[in-house]
């Protein structure tokens, strides 16, 4: 390719970026995060109203029971195909924690139980704790001296 | 005998009996019926997605053996290669053959790397009978480029498949219906694309460079083929060539067919932009354009296989992506 | 009604991480780890708080609550106990969610195969 060719290149590269479905990519995410987001609160109304749980510790079993849901979904191969519809949806909810855990986890299996599920289970989902944590920490500090 | 800057003349070089073995997908989609085995599973009743990717290959030998024929001691050399951290398939598999074993390394262009390498040695004599195979599968991809198979991460749509599937062929000196006339090797272009998620366009490049040299080498234009087809550029990587042609003012795109358009049928299919991988172009060329080969449905082809050059450690220091394609002219003999 | 709240915020948080992934061309972790660091800077404030007696599981839910809940426990407490409290207590809140995804994700990957 000459230098002519290669400025060819370049415009054809802009020319052709493909574009995303942005509206109809948020519109699904919507749907399928608000339906999860919904699903909590009614386990989280039913464990303060029926079983009688107080405010924080229904709070603590709703998300167990949540994080459950995502591991199984995961397992049962089903978490996948809604995530690929769902996009955020299914990614910024809990159980996008629990199914980034869980398929890192599941994938890792043929290395046995040692190197392959526990070694790999962090895989992905290290950089939500490592960033929570670090963000903690900047602003916590902002906080406690500067009192903000 | 070398013509031009990248390219071979081959005098003695042909193609004997083919094999392809596929997962599922492959099998469902539109060329199904020319593939010589196919599992309804990607686990190819393995116990990890590797050792499925190895029984394909394994398959795919043996299947190539019998078809042409060959007893394991026949065989001067196996050369191929596959996705995986170290061509880990290749090397495992031919544990069991007798045979040298050579592996290269093309990324998704490897079926042509292979049978250039392979053409090579034959053309200069040393060596009868030359196998050349790849394999690729989807899981075994994911798993080393992407993202664990069962994660819930969306795929845009410039997304490319990969393809699961073996592909393995015999070279030989011995007169055959298909003959390898010569070769266009790729040199590595990188036009600057950042983005994994977009390989068709990223190896768009190196397929234009290639194409172009393999014209001017040769001294022909694209009227000397009945078909050209690349190996996995998939949609958008397909119509960034078809453009780059254009714009020179040539347009072959009524006989220009892409190989990850060809396996798949992206309206039926959830593929997203067509498939990929080195099992891509060789199941296609194997399978099915040799077949319509030696039935006479086209006389001269020109495939070019093309490859993504990178990995995710180098992608992760922001490096862009180099791509390269090899073309490979197989040619049928009138009897 | 609490529940329509959560489904409309919930789904909103999610839009608005689906529009950044989008427009940006971001891969998923991006997102995730932007949002934890988000709800920790909305707690700066005490605003997550808010968001979340407002819309429920529609703001707890979201991987933002998890940043939120890191700052949160970190600062209670720091009030008790002192600047060391930042790291003695950092877990405390979201401990539950941590502790429950390493236990389902092993069982489950014990148990089932990748369908790939």
């Amino acid at each position: 390719m000459d230098t002519k060719q290669q400025k060819l290149v370049q415009k054809v590269k802009k020319e052709t970026e493909i574009k995303r479905p942005v509206f109809r990519n948020a519109v699904k995410a919507f749907f399928v995060g608000g339906t999860i987001c919904l699903i909590g609160q009614i386990i989280l109304e039913i464990l303060m109203k029926t079983v009688g749980l107080e405010k924080e510790l229904a709070n603590a079993v709703m998300v167990t029971i949540m994080v459950f849901l995502g591991a199984l979904l995961t397992c049962l191969g089903i978490y996948d195909k809604i995530g690929q519809f769902a996009g955020c949806g299914t990614i910024i909810p809990i159980t996008g924690f629990a199914n980034s855990m869980a398929s890192a986890a599941i994938e890792s299996k043929s290395e046995g139980v040692f190197l392959g599920i526990i070694l790999n289970m962090f895989k992905l989902a290290g950089s939500v704790i490592v960033v929570g944590v670090l963000s903690a920490f900047i602003f916590g500090t902002l906080r406690y001296f500067i009192g903000i | 005998m070398k013509v031009g800057k990248q390219s071979v003349v081959l005098e003695n070089v042909y193609l004997g009996e083919t094999a392809v073995v596929t997962g599922p997908k492959e099998k469902n989609g539109p060329l199904g019926r020319y593939f010589d085995k196919t599992y309804d599973d990607l686990h190819c009743k393995a116990d990890s997605w590797e050792k499925a990717e190895m029984q394909l290959l394994r398959d795919a030998l043996e299947i190539c053996l019998e078809k042409n024929k060959l007893d394991y001691s026949e065989v001067d050399c196996f050369i191929g290669g596959d996705l995986n951290n170290q061509i880990i398939i290749g090397n495992y598999v031919l544990r069991d053959y007798p045979f040298p074993y050579l592996g290269v390394f093309g990324a998704c262009s490897t079926a042509n790397e292979a049978i250039i390498v392979g053409s090579a040695f034959l053309e200069a004599g040393m060596g009868k009978r030359i196998l050349v195979g790849t394999s690729s599968h989807n899981a075994t991809s994911e798993r080393q480029f992407r993202y664990p198979t069962e994660y819930g991460g969306q795929k845009p749509e410039s997304l490319t498949f990969t393809v699961t599937a073996a592909g393995v062929a015999l070279l030989q000196n011995e007169p055959a219906t298909i003959r390898v006339s010569g070769f266009t090797a790729g040199k590595v272009i990188d036009a600057e694309f950042k983005d994994p998620l977009d390989m068709g366009r990223a190896m768009a490049p190196a397929a234009f460079d290639t194409l172009l040299q393999h014209f001017e080498d040769f001294g022909v234009g694209p009227d000397a083929y009945d078909l050209i087809v690349t190996g996995d550029l998939s949609y958008y990587g397909r119509d960034m060539v078809v453009r780059l042609f254009k714009e020179m003012d040539m347009d072959f795109s009524e006989k220009y067919k892409d190989c990850g358009l060809l396996i798949y049928d992206r309206d039926e299919q959830e593929v997203f932009a067509g498939g990929s991988g080195c099992g891509c172009c060789a199941a296609v060329t194997f399978g099915y354009l040799c077949s319509l080969l030696k039935e006479g449905q086209y006389k001269k082809i020109l495939v070019v296989a093309t490859g993504a050059l990178l990995n995710s450690v180098i992608t992760a220091q922001k490096e862009s992506i180099p791509g390269i394609a090899h073309a490979v002219v197989l040619e049928r003999m009138v009897p | 009604m609490i529940f329509l709240k959560a489904f409309i915020v919930g789904g909103l948080i999610c839009a608005l991480g689906q529009i950044s992934m989008d427009k940006f061309k971001l891969v998923p972790i991006y997102i995730t780890s932007l949002f934890v660091f988000l709800g920790a800077a909305l707690d700066l404030f005490n605003a997550y708080d808010k968001l979340i007696e407002f819309s429920g599981a529609g703001a707890s839910l979201p991987i933002s609550s998890f940043g939120h809940s890191i700052l949160h426990a970190a600062l209670e407490k720091a009030e008790e106990v002192g600047y060391i409290g930042i790291l003695t207590g950092v877990f405390n809140l979201s401990a539950a969610g941590i502790a429950a995804a390493i236990i389902f994700a092993f069982f489950g990957a014990v148990i089932f195969k990748p369908k790939g």
